[in-house]
């Protein structure tokens, strides 16, 4: 360290005048601080400061001190001072220093004024005539040194004296005398605006000064200026629109750059400048429209500087009158922050949300899960934000989700920051003002961490946080206690149970009968009564003759659980040896290890019982167990759903195929209550699609049965995201622009019907992409996002699958699904584990096996044992980078397409907070699947059930998946893939009979000729064969050169199809009661029949 | 951008330089400088820079063992606010040369000098690095002549 404070000290040149005296000066100084950073103890500083300011005490009396050497003890006292001790009586002596040294004196006596003095301190009287002295100096540092000082400290009443002066250093010739003046001005203006109001005019020339310093300072007088009266500037509007195009032109001297971006500062305050005077005012406003444009365009996003001008800039553009292409771009640039892995960035883009909700509350629902995600961030700060922002989207849907929210974090907030709670009074305060405002609706753990708080604390420490509760609350019970919620009270009557003895002055009758008081009143529940009479019961003894007063009102009470405390009450207070029994003082010893059990377990041993086992080494031998059995169970297990948690979703999908299942899109998620409605939940184009896209909830009468029954809360826990995502349809509800729109509209609307063109080129150049990414999944980057294309290549269908497809009739109004068991068995039982329900993690069976399972069909081995039977589609890699990496495989039961997700793990380590999420816009669905950790080179497998309702040709999902490496560090990962209708279809078996009678019924026909197979001997039937195999239809006759045909869609519709040979082509005749569906089997009969 | 105070420390909690833009009684001072050091210190890594403290906002940075941090009106730009930290930093980076911990220990009353001429009021008062090297400089120089 020594030579860093050689090397330090030749950087003070100022204290080397002299060889001699100053050495021995500087070294007081030096040996100072190094004793100071060398001490351990806070006592020993203590001491050594007391030395030194004695020390200091005797030098600044002593006749015999130079300047110099008060200068350098001026330093020494400044550092006591900054240390925390009083020095103050060495202010004297620094105004002193500032009087009469010379320059090198005067700084440093400046300095010790402006640190030590206050504004309004009474010294400051004794410093005004040296600084009118050197305002008028001819050294330019003294004037400088004066006009900071008088910016530091000068007090209102003090202005008057020097405000000519500085006034006067306005015009004088050297830029930095200017600059200061004006800033000094400024200061004036905030501490006493009457003063500097006859200047006004001199500012207006700062800011036409040449120097663009002294025009930048004088900005923020004209903030403060027009902040007050937009209206009295409005004419200057020009020069600052005039001023930012220059700065943002570069013309400003390179001198003004800050990390090559011209002038921040002072863009930043044009900016804010421009908002005030275009706020609320068109014809302003559209002066400054260019600009501002220009100033979204050339920021660029490179460094933080330009994202505070951003911000700015977006505030400006919500803040004057509203231009759409402005709007459109802040919007944008809002997006670029909130979705900004920054944290910095992110905060502000929350804050930029904040300001912009209030003119545009739809803002907040195109990044509601990110809001969602923040409102779980563990940074408090940005928690909070957060609620500041919800708070001000708050409407009358909302309300009670974002006040328990509120409540919530206010809670936590308390108990969380006692850490630093500045002192005891002002906690117990505090959770005074928690329970008292958040009352009942707290959650229950609040109270109880509290309580725990309190008691777990050391006796001698937190003794004064107890007596500091004891003290508050017997002030809260003398006042009005009949608003108080039950759980304060029942926190009160526990503490004063506990703790009233520590407080020697309480006189104990007064606690019996404050908290007697609270029994009589008839807004005191019955619990809290109990906790009342269990306070009384601990409250000492000596006070029997009131006790025995309530033990007897009480015995006739109609609560017998009161009846009862009444009675151990008055038996405890009449025997007092029972008590001291009963009632320790101090809280007893617990035995953890239970060993007073050790009797009875080697009874029970004897006895010949089990020896006991952990949970986790039972719940081994139970999956142990449970495998045999597995094997045994029936085959149809394989169409059981894994799914049952579903079933109330499934309920309501399946009444809608007694009903208009045309009205209805539904894609099932595991363990998902269906609560996207139009005021609920909606991906973010949702939002600006038309009424006819909303999800009905027209149809909801029709099943409110099922509605009923979605509500009601699931006893298994679900995923975590799935509960973001309710919280967020409850948050932003009421937010959309569908919100004003009739919720009938839907149900009268047909279906939009859309024939569309195959796309044959998706089909080639997709495949490629799809197949390399699978060969170097482990290789490609991050960013790919391999699409694939599902069901657009049918050559892809695995045809021997479905040929062994298990053709369970099913009709369609009997489906079954509320008979599903849950058949979750799992056959890895010693390799895998289950999350959450619908994730399995598979570890490699091999920790050698260092490759990533890139080949797709090791994938399949891996999916869980019920699902392994069924018929699916081949594993297609969706994306990865060198960390994780997605493939996923269609899987075709009978009352769902199943879609598998299979997520890698291609690293040695750990990967954290797995997060897929899972968007299709066609199927209004919004889905995500948390996992909390995925071992190093293991798979996990998610998997979604899906319905189509409403039938599209192809439907995109997208999604991304997140994932931490490190904690604090997210990875994100999009990913998208396509399903055809055709991954919905499945054959409905019927008979001939069924088939006609179907058929009549059925409104909605279209008829078109197909290409005939003519390659085969039977070309009706090769091709329905060949229609069958690609489309899962069902062949249910063939009578000559006529063929019938049936499938329906997984949610129900049925779909007819009618084949007869018509010459060289097929005529196929198609009936569904859907009026689109028809169109799209037909589409892809076409396209089955013309890749055949 | 009125900044209310700016304030360093180290790791240790040890305040190292204050300053107070605006006036406040002596007690006040102390328990701010406590709260900051411990509200500061105890921040876990990978957290935002901000914090909201009453109704101010807090902004902090850490550079090697030094903390700075300074308190801004709500309204206030926290990005620009870190910006500023960030140029006092190359300021007296630029004075010291590779500036350390030990500097701005041993020669406080020159950091604080650099901050008069960066800051006043409250306000940027100049933001280009040369032009503030040069008037500290020139009161060091004058310093050094008329002795």
């Amino acid at each position: 360290m020594s030579d860093v404070v050689e090397k330090t000290l030749t950087a003070l040149p100022g204290l080397f005048e002299s060889q001699t005296g100053a050495a021995k000066i500087t070294n007081r100084l030096r040996q100072l601080i190094k004793s100071i950073t060398e001490l351990t103890s806070k006592h020993e500083e203590e001491n050594l400061i007391k030395r030194e300011l004695s020390a200091i005490k005797e030098q600044v009396s002593s006749p015999n001190t130079t300047m110099k050497q008060m200068r350098e003890i001026m330093v020494r006292a400044m550092y006591c001072e900054m240390l925390g001790y009083d020095a103050s009586f060495t202010y004297i002596h620094a105004i002193k220093l500032a009087q009469q040294g010379g320059v090198l004196e005067k700084r440093v006596g400046y300095l010790a004024v402006s640190l030590f003095l206050n504004e309004g301190h009474e010294l400051l009287l004794l410093l005004v005539n040296t600084v009118l002295k050197d305002l008028q100096s001819t050294n330019l540092i003294e004037v400088c040194m004066a006009l900071t000082v008088v910016a530091q400290v000068f007090p209102k009443d003090m202005i008057p004296a020097v405000l000519p002066l500085v006034e006067d250093k306005l015009s004088h010739p050297k830029e930095i005398i200017r600059r200061k003046a004006v800033l000094a001005l400024y200061k004036f203006y905030l501490i006493a605006p009457n003063q500097v109001q006859h200047i006004h005019a001199k500012f207006c020339k700062a800011l036409s000064d040449k120097d663009p310093g002294v025009m930048a300072s004088s900005l923020h007088i004209y903030l403060q200026l027009i902040r007050e009266s937009p209206d009295s500037y409005k004419d200057l509007t020009g020069s600052f629109v005039t001023i930012l195009k220059q700065v943002l032109g570069g013309k400003l001297p390179v001198d003004f750059n800050y990390h090559s971006v011209p002038a921040p500062w002072l863009q930043i305050q044009l900016l804010r400048i421009l908002s005030l005077l275009g706020k609320e005012d068109q014809s302003t406003s559209e002066l400054m429209y260019e600009v501002l444009d220009e100033s979204l365009r050339r920021a660029e996003m490179n460094h933080n500087i330009t994202y505070a001008i951003l911000y700015e800039c977006v505030k400006a553009v919500y803040t004057i009158h509203p231009k759409a292409e402005l709007l459109e771009k802040a919007a944008r640039c809002i997006g670029n922050f909130v979705l900004s892995p920054k944290i910095n960035l992110k905060y502000l883009g929350l804050k930029a949300l904040t300001y912009v909700v209030q003119h545009d509350a739809k803002l907040a629902l195109q990044h509601q899960m990110t809001i969602i995600e923040c409102l779980d961030h563990s940074d408090f700060t940005i928690k909070r934000e957060t609620l500041e922002l919800l708070f001000r989207i708050t409407n009358a849907q909302n309300v009670t989700v974002i006040v328990e929210k509120m409540l919530d974090f206010l809670c936590y907030v308390p108990i969380k920051t006692l850490t630093f709670a500045p002192d005891n009074s002002w906690f117990i305060q505090t959770m005074n003002d928690v329970f008292s405002i958040g009352g009942d609706l707290l959650q229950q753990d609040v109270p109880n961490n509290f309580l725990r708080l309190l008691a777990e604390g050391k006796p001698e420490e937190d003794d004064q946080l107890r007596l500091y509760a004891v003290e508050s609350y017997l002030t809260v019970l003398k006042g009005h206690t009949s608003h108080l919620p039950q759980c304060f009270l029942q926190v009160m009557s526990w503490v004063l149970g506990e703790y009233a003895h520590l407080q020697e002055s309480v006189d104990r009758r007064e606690v019996i009968r404050l908290l007697t008081q609270l029994l009589d009143q008839r807004s005191v529940s019955s619990e809290t009564r109990v906790w009342i009479l269990s306070a009384l019961t601990k409250i000492p003894e000596g006070q029997t003759d009131l006790i025995l007063d309530l033990a007897e009102s009480l015995s006739s009470s109609q609560d017998t659980v009161l009846r009862q405390q009444a009675q151990e009450l008055r038996h405890l207070s009449q025997d007092s040896q029972l008590r001291e029994w009963v009632l320790v003082e101090n809280s007893c010893a617990v035995d953890s290890s239970l060993s007073f059990l050790d009797g009875f377990v080697s009874e029970a041993l004897a006895a010949g019982a089990a020896p006991y086992k952990p949970p986790h080494q039972r719940q081994e031998e139970l999956s142990l167990n449970l495998e045999p059995y597995s094997f045994s169970l029936p085959v149809s297990l394989s169409s059981c759903s894994i799914t049952d948690r579903q079933s109330p979703t499934l309920l309501s999908v399946s009444s809608g195929l007694s009903g208009n299942s045309a009205e209805l899109s539904t894609l099932i998620l595991e363990g998902v209550k269906r609560v996207w409605g139009k005021d609920g939940y909606l991906p973010q184009k949702e939002a600006t699609a038309p009424p006819v896209d909303e999800p009905s909830a027209a149809v909801q009468p029709a099943s409110q049965q099922e509605a009923a029954e979605r509500i009601e809360p699931r006893p298994e826990p679900s995923t975590q995201n799935q509960d973001k995502q309710q919280l967020a349809s409850s948050l932003f509800v009421g937010l959309g622009v569908g919100s004003s729109v009739s919720l009938l509209g839907k149900s009268e609307a047909p279906p939009p019907r859309f024939r569309k063109k195959p796309r044959p080129h998706e089909s080639s150049s997709s495949s490629g992409t799809s197949k390399r990414s699978s060969d170097s999944s482990s290789h490609s980057s991050r960013n790919t996002t391999d699409s694939f294309l599902y069901g657009s290549f049918p050559e892809e269908e695995p045809a021997t699958s479905i040929s062994t497809f298990d053709h369970t009739p099913k009709s369609t109004t009997a489906n079954g699904l509320s008979q599903n068991k849950d058949t979750k068995e799992d056959r890895h039982a010693n390799t895998s584990q289950i999350l959450g329900g619908d994730m399995v993690i598979v570890r490699p069976s091999t920790i050698q096996d260092k490759h990533p399972p890139s080949v797709s069909s090791d994938l399949t081995a891996l999916l869980p044992a019920d699902l392994k039977d069924l018929p699916h589609s081949d594993v297609i890699s969706l994306t990865s980078d060198p960390s994780l990496s997605l493939s996923s495989c269609r899987l075709f039961r009978d009352e769902a397409l199943l879609l598998v997700i299979f997520i890698s793990n291609c690293t040695e380590t750990v990967i954290k907070d797995v997060a897929v999420q899972l968007t299709c816009e066609e199927l209004k669905v919004c889905t995500g699947n948390v996992m909390d950790c995925l071992e190093a080179r293991s798979t996990s497998v998610c998997h979604y059930a899906l319905l189509m309702d409403d039938p599209h040709t192809n439907v995109s999902l997208t999604g991304t998946v997140s994932y931490q490496t490190q904690p604090g560090h997210t990875n994100t990962l999009p990913f998208s893939g396509t399903l055809s209708t055709a991954d919905f279809i499945r054959p409905l078996v019927v008979t001939t009979e069924e088939y006609g009678k179907l058929w009549l019924s059925l409104s909605h026909d279209v008829k078109q000729n197909l290409k005939l197979l003519t390659d085969a001997g039977d070309p009706l039937r090769t091709t329905l064969n060949a229609l069958k195999d690609a489309l899962q239809l069902h062949v249910v006759d063939i009578i000559g050169s006529e063929g019938i045909v049936a499938c329906r869609l997984l949610s129900g519709a049925p779909c007819l199809l009618h084949c007869r040979v018509n010459g060289a082509a097929l005529a196929m005749w198609l009936r569904s009661p859907h009026p689109a569906l028809p169109d799209f089997i037909l589409y892809h009969c076409q396209r089955a029949l013309a890749h055949h | 951008m009125t900044m209310h105070f700016l304030l360093l420390f180290s790791r240790q909690g040890k305040l190292r330089l204050q300053k107070w833009f605006l006036p406040l009684p002596e007690r006040e001072r102390k328990k701010i400088v406590k709260d900051m050091t411990t509200m500061v210190l105890s921040r876990k890594p990978r957290t935002c820079n901000f914090l909201h403290w009453k109704d101010l906002k807090i902004v902090y940075k850490r550079y090697a063992s030094l903390y700075f941090c300074c308190a801004l009106e709500n309204q206030d730009n926290e990005l620009l606010a870190l910006e500023i930290l960030h140029r006092y930093v190359e300021l007296l980076d630029k004075y010291f040369g590779n500036v350390c911990e030990l500097d701005i220990i041993f020669n406080f009353e020159k950091a604080y000098f650099i901050l008069d001429e960066f800051l006043m009021g409250g306000e940027i008062q100049e933001t280009s690095k040369q032009s503030i090297a040069k008037s500290v400089e020139a009161s060091d120089m004058l310093q050094e002549v008329r002795h």
